[in-house]
């Protein structure tokens, strides 16, 4: 096969596909290790709470009951994600301290025998929480008076020093002066659940050598394997990290929640450790896609060509960040859509509330920028009177063209895509747009006054 | 309250196991008897993947208290792999690429056997119908429809459409059901 190079346009077996025929591909909960013990974790009942006192007294003469993990257990509980590729601060907690900021934080592993005495001791677990107000919107988040989540005295992600992410090309608001339509929207999107089929889980295993192998159904395995070696502070060599059979993800298995709890408690008992999320926990305490408030404005000249483009967003990252203060990263940089739009000013915030926290789903941040542009792009073709097809047409990216973030188009292909788009739907386009290439703009024709 | 032993038919031989009451029929595979080709994505009745046959029928073995199978005939993922090669209906799946992270997998080819024993000839509307309390969150459907028509046509040119449910497992190698 390698020395053919004819594999694209052939049907190619999956390696994996006779194990998932079978039923023999061995996914994280399949496994099972002489004394396993079971990890359950006790959740904070309230959306944002002060801890005044957790009483294990009652949970600790459950018949199986084998321990229980706090905070103090952690050798280093405040941690976030992206601290591999310089985000910071550090932001959330393996296990909560003196707060929980969303309902279903973790607060106590509890470690026993059997999944059911391991339930059972969870609800045994005496919290005594004292409520606070909590805020559930991006922009009542952004608001004088409203209650504080992070612990750095605002309610956004700071991007070097500055309250949102932000893009800057030419001057919007003199464009917006000279447009002859102005159009505006504002685009909502409720949270998602990524709800793979197999919910998040490992298991920590200790080994004869002093490593530990932690069996993961992670999407990102060095992420989790380097966090975990930060959390735990031992170093990466005593990790061996087995992954790749994931019974599906979508972006909801790249956060690093489970592994590092579960190969402490391995640590601590020198027993096997299992910890997989039930249904409810993947629904409800996993990490969704963010809910997105995006708010457009163009200047539109009247022959269609979008002048200025004004975009504000807001994306709901919950109570910690995880991975949407890249997500948002991303979205700022795609905000404006594919096309050539002289004069753009893009404001991204990442705003922290008490909903459980967001995180990756496919797409990234770009989804649902690319939902609210393309309702926005209709309604501006209907507000100036061109069919949806020639709006997209003439503002197409062409090669050479500037993009908001100052970077040149080298590899546009939106003209070409759409019009086999067209094809494939049976939509007749006029020679004028049949015959565009995203080739580099002619500038007597193209360029000119933009 | 005391452990009780129950039996039932499982593959080509009988199996007895000590339980607790209200142990469910997936534990039991899963955790006692090591067969985990019957997934567990819920647990609450709501995704099928835990899907078996008991007497040829489909159930949710994670709603189904073992007790209820007590001498009643419990069919598997792994009991319907044949020794060598694999079901026609398995081999639909590979064909069709019904799958993606084959979580659901199993849950969708029991559900596909208790079908075409039933109809060996089903159309699209029934096949959907079958397959409605099945969630598969990767393939959008559409090929694990396809793979069970194939399936259908494979068992049919083999001569299955005549004989029902003992030609069924007699072409797929199973009539005793493949031990593991």
């Amino acid at each position: 096969m390698s020395n053919s190079l004819n594999v694209v346009g052939r049907s190619v077996p999956r390696s994996d596909g006779v194990g998932h025929v079978t039923g023999r591909t061995q996914y994280t909960a399949d496994r099972s290790f002489p004394g396993m013990l079971h990890l359950k974790m006790v959740r904070s009942p309230l959306h944002h709470a002060r801890i005044v006192g957790v009483d294990l007294s009652e949970a600790e003469r459950v018949p199986g009951f084998v321990r229980a993990l706090t905070w103090r257990d952690v050798p280093h509980n405040l941690y976030t994600i992206l601290t591999l590729i310089g985000v910071e601060p550090e932001e959330e907690y393996v296990l909560a301290e003196d707060r929980v900021r969303f309902r279903g934080e973790a607060i106590v592993a509890i470690l026993a025998e059997t999944e059911a005495a391991a339930l059972e001791a969870v609800s045994k677990v005496r919290l005594d929480l004292e409520e606070l107000p909590a805020v559930f919107d991006v922009e009542e988040a952004l608001k004088p008076g409203a209650p504080i989540v992070t612990s750095w005295g605002n309610n956004t992600f700071m991007y070097e020093g500055h309250p949102c992410r932000r893009v800057r090309l030419g001057d919007v608001e003199k464009a917006f002066e000279r447009a002859d339509y102005i159009v505006e929207g504002v685009y909502n999107t409720s949270p998602i659940e990524q709800a793979p089929m197999e919910t998040t889980g490992c298991i920590a295993v200790p080994e004869a050598n002093g490593r530990y192998t932690v069996y993961t159904n992670t999407q990102a395995l060095y992420f989790s394997l380097d966090n975990t070696s930060i959390i735990l502070q031992v170093p990466g060599k005593q990790l061996h990290f087995v992954g790749g059979t994931v019974g599906g993800g979508f972006g909801g298995k790249v956060d690093v929640i489970v592994e590092p709890i579960a190969t402490l408690a391995a640590m601590k008992t020198n027993r096997p450790v299992r910890f997989v999320y039930s249904r409810s926990e993947e629904m409800q305490v996993s990490s969704t896609r963010s809910a997105w408030r995006i708010y457009i404005k163009d200047g539109v000249s009247r022959d269609g060509r979008i002048i200025a483009r004004k975009v504000t967003s807001y994306a709901d990252s919950g109570a910690y960040s995880r991975q949407t203060p890249y997500a948002l990263t991303k979205h700022a940089a795609n905000a404006a859509g594919p096309y050539a739009i002289p004069n753009v000013s893009i404001d991204a915030y990442c705003v922290f509330t008490n909903r459980q926290p967001s995180s990756a789903m496919r797409g990234f941040g770009v989804t649902m920028g690319s939902f609210a542009l393309e309702v926005q792009m209709d309604r501006i073709a209907e507000r100036v009177g061109v069919d949806p097809w020639t709006i997209r047409f003439i503002n197409a990216y062409h090669n050479g063209d500037m993009k908001p973030h100052g970077k040149l188009a080298e590899d546009a292909t939106l003209i070409e895509t759409m019009q086999a788009a067209a094809t494939l739907v049976g939509h007749d386009l006029p020679d004028e747009l049949r015959s565009m290439t995203s080739a580099p703009r002619d500038a007597g024709r193209d360029g000119g006054d933009r | 309250m005391a452990s009780t032993i129950v039996t039932f038919e499982f593959g080509d031989r009988e199996v007895e196991v000590m339980v607790k009451p209200m142990a469910t029929l997936q534990s039991v595979l899963r955790n006692q008897l090591g067969f985990t080709a019957t997934k567990e994505g819920c647990r609450q009745g709501g995704c099928g993947s835990c899907t078996v046959l008991v007497d040829g029928e489909p159930m949710l073995s994670c709603l189904l208290p073992v007790e209820d199978v007590a001498g009643r005939r419990v069919t598997t993922l792994e009991s319907i792999t044949p020794p060598e090669g694999l079901h026609p209906i398995q081999q639909a799946f590979l064909d069709a690429y019904a799958l993606q992270c084959g979580y659901c997998t199993p849950g969708m080819v029991m559900v596909a056997k208790a079908l075409l024993d039933h109809d060996p000839d089903p159309t699209d509307d029934d096949i959907r119908q079958a397959l409605a309390g099945n969630i598969c969150r990767c393939t959008g459907y559409q090929p694990i429809v396809e793979a069970v028509h194939r399936a259908a046509e494979a068992m049919d040119v083999s001569g299955a459409k005549a004989g029902g449910e003992s030609a069924h497992e007699m072409l797929a190698g199973t009539s005793g059901e493949a031990a593991r």
